[in-house]
């Protein structure tokens, strides 16, 4: 079974094909191929994990080599795959969201004139995030990781006939570029010095030669991180995912919150070796978490455009995800990269409903009542808003956050001031997710849905519902049961985090007070969004109050900041640069040529005799130099 | 038998060649310059004849054989080049066909 595994990103890259040269197929075709592709790619995947769970735990790492992809002496990367627990998990997360979210298109870009050109580019995403999770060498994931980055920028730029939409896109290229620039250094960085790519060998020789804290492993997990900032859109390259918006919701789901962003995520786990070994940068890590999810969390707070809460949201859950990172709680991210997958894709789906039921209507002020006419729509959003605010004991949320709080807390590399961001950032998650729905669900109807729903709409925003709910109950903590399932199945992988023996004990104190501080959020929302509006308005009178809101909803003024630091200067130069030093060498060059050429076809006259004329003196002068040199 | 000197066979060889290529340089009438080319192809045949009686060898024979042949075929093509000049142009002047100048 395992022999199969070729075959999970080999399907979708399949459909990819079909699609792009099948232009002729039919509507339904074009669905079947685009959503088939993934649900075999899923059932190849589920069938594999099914088969890989009852081997004994050490026994589960399988490799398959599938070609050696070029020899260069003694480097000779390979296109190999690799299936552990943890690139399992996340080959489960990419297929099993990855094909509802295609189910819910099918539906939801009916009608669209781009429609195979739409599942072509996601079946492409598909496999190149697979090829991304599941290959053996930096190299190979190197490829994966350009080629999602390739997809988010088609699909973001999708509808490219409006500018902005096209400008999106290109701006989350060019800002994921400069940290995959960093990365790609970092990766001629191992290469040169640990001769060679191969995850697993490039962990032993990092450890065998490297010594904790030294320079090279700082530099080499500097820049990896780099890349991790910048492809899962944190302080400071997170710019570009509130624009990236712009492309069509499923993409956002897919690409935009459950799977491309963690892959950062991922990267930072794959190598964690490297990062234990760079205690700085693992510091760096957890800091750049924590501030990212606060910034991020402040700026939900005052988003008007439905999916723009969303993805502040997803950067600032992206920020929990690298605090985990940053204490050693390696399976708490990937746990949490999970339970956010579920909730984040079922959050924009059922926006996308919303979206689209009013009339590609964004505004959340404009929205409101929606409770009873839109119920499949309401009830699954509550459940993924539950998680993502992390109501106590019954969300998937709920565990993993709560699970992240705790590592940080008692870790020996946490403390006090991390774990007191996060608990700010969960008191911000919970209040402008609520925000949201007592926004857009509550309230007076301001307009009536235009009542269009399916099957294949409501299915998946109900199994993501589900999941949504239910993921989380792998992870018991120990005061809820203590059956920690999924550490298990990974601690083979990532080790687990290093606690301090005093602190861990406080697992109930600290539980209190993450579900206090999430319900607490959700009263604070209710009071401010639903019950007292008059107050927030009065509020907002307030001169500083509503400058603070223009900050955030700006987003921090990183824009204008880079727009002024990096932007107007480049175009500036390029401006008044037009025609620069190094152009003239060339254009000298050129001059110069076709000057000897003018002068040079002067002599070409057509007469024999002067042609015969010209070898005499040649021949003369070859014979003299012959002679006498 | 006495030998002439390879130095003065060689320096009439070049005499001749000399002659050819002013004759191929100033004359503008094409009989003219295809003659004053077999001139200088004869200057290289003795040439080569001169330097085969001087080491004994065949070679140098042999190879004013092949010249001979060569400047058989040469003559042959260039008269009907110069015939056909004439037709198309009324004149066997080599200045006049000058049409293929860049």
């Amino acid at each position: 079974m395992p022999d199969w595994l070729w075959l999970v990103p080999a399907a979708p890259f399949a459909g990819f094909l079909v699609l792009i040269a099948g232009a002729r197929l039919r509507r339904s075709g074009v669905a079947i191929v685009g959503a088939g592709s993934i649900a075999i790619s899923a059932a190849v995947a589920f069938a594999i994990a099914a088969r890989f769970t009852a081997l004994p735990p050490d026994a589960r790492v399988f490799t398959q080599t599938l070609w050696t992809w070029v020899r260069i002496g003694d480097f000779a990367p390979k296109v190999a795959l690799r299936l552990d627990a943890l690139s399992l998990v996340m080959v489960l997360v990419v297929t099993g969201v990855g094909f509802l979210i295609h189910l819910y298109s099918t539906a939801f870009m009916e009608g669209d004139e781009g429609y195979a050109r739409f599942f072509a580019y996601m079946n492409l995403f598909v496999g190149m995030m697979l090829v991304l999770v599941l290959a053996d060498n930096l190299l190979l994931l190197y490829l994966g990781w350009e080629g999602v980055g390739l997809c988010s920028y088609l699909l973001i730029g999708f509808w490219y006939r409006d500018p902005i939409n096209a400008n999106a896109g290109r701006k989350a290229f060019i800002v994921t570029r400069v940290g995959d620039t960093a990365m790609i250094i970092g990766l001629f960085l191992v290469a040169t010095r640990l001769g060679t790519l191969d995850i697993q060998t490039l962990m032993q020789r990092a450890a065998a030669q490297w010594p904790a804290g030294s320079a090279l492993p700082i530099a080499a997990a500097a820049l990896l991180l780099g890349g991790a900032v910048g492809k899962s859109a944190q302080l400071p390259l997170q710019t570009w995912l509130p624009d990236a918006m712009a492309g069509p919701t499923p993409v956002s789901a897919l690409i935009h919150a459950a799977t491309m962003v963690t892959a950062g995520v991922y990267l930072i786990a794959r190598t964690h070796v490297l990062f234990t070994l760079a205690p700085p940068v693992q510091l760096a890590v957890a800091i750049i978490g924590a501030a990212t999810l606060l910034l991020a969390g402040c700026s939900a707070l005052t988003q008007h455009d439905i999916k723009r809460v969303l993805a502040y949201s997803t950067i600032s859950q992206i920020g929990y995800m690298f605090l985990a990172l940053g204490v050693g709680a390696w399976s708490a991210a990937i746990f949490h990269f999970m339970t956010h997958a579920f909730f984040k894709a079922l959050l924009f789906l059922g926006a996308g409903v919303v979206i689209a039921e009013l009339d590609d209507e964004h505004d959340l002020f404009k929205m409101g009542g929606l409770r009873r006419e839109l119920p499949v729509a309401f009830w699954t959003f509550l459940a993924g808003s539950a998680s993502l605010a992390a109501l106590p004991v019954v969300t998937a949320g709920f565990y993993s956050k709560d699970l992240i709080l705790f590592e940080t807390w008692s870790s020996v590399l946490g403390g006090p001031w991390l774990w007191f961001a996060g608990v700010g950032g969960a008191l911000l998650t919970s209040v402008y997710t609520f925000r949201m729905v007592f926004l857009a669900f509550f309230g007076h109807l301001q307009r009536r849905p235009a009542g269009r729903s399916g099957w294949a709409l409501n299915v998946p925003l109900i199994v993501l519902a589900a999941l949504a709910i239910a993921g989380g109950f792998v992870e018991l903590p120990s005061t809820l049961g203590g059956k920690p399932y999924f550490s298990d199945f990974l601690q083979f992988v990532l080790p687990a985090a290093v606690n301090l023996p005093a602190r861990a004990t406080d697992v109930v104190r600290l539980q209190v007070v993450a579900g206090v501080v999430s319900l607490a959020g959700i009263y604070l929302a209710w009071l401010l969004f639903l019950r007292r509006r008059t107050v927030l308005a009065s509020a907002m009178r307030s001169p500083a109050l509503r400058a603070l809101d223009r900050f955030w909803f700006a987003g921090w003024g990183f824009d204008r900041l880079y727009d002024v630091v990096f932007v107007r200067p480049l175009v500036w130069f390029a401006t008044v640069d037009k025609s620069d030093g190094i152009d003239r060498i060339y254009d000298g060059l050129a001059w110069s040529a076709r000057t000897a050429w003018r002068a040079l076809s002067h002599t070409e006259t057509g007469r024999v005799r002067w042609y015969a004329a010209g070898i005499t003196v040649g021949a003369l002068v070859i014979t003299t130099i012959v002679i006498f040199l | 038998m006495s030998a002439v000197p390879m130095t003065s066979g060689l320096i009439v060889a070049s005499v001749l060649f000399s002659l050819g290529l002013l004759g191929v340089l100033v004359r503008r009438n094409l009989i003219f310059l295809l003659v004053s080319i077999e001139v200088m192809l004869n200057a290289a045949g003795l040439a080569f004849v001169v330097a085969g009686a001087r080491w004994g060898a065949l070679d140098g024979q042999i190879m004013f054989l092949f010249i001979l042949v060569m400047a058989a075929a040469e003559v042959a093509v260039g008269l009907t080049l110069v015939i056909q000049l004439y037709h198309r142009m009324g004149t066997v002047d080599a200045d006049a066909a000058s049409m293929l100048r860049g």
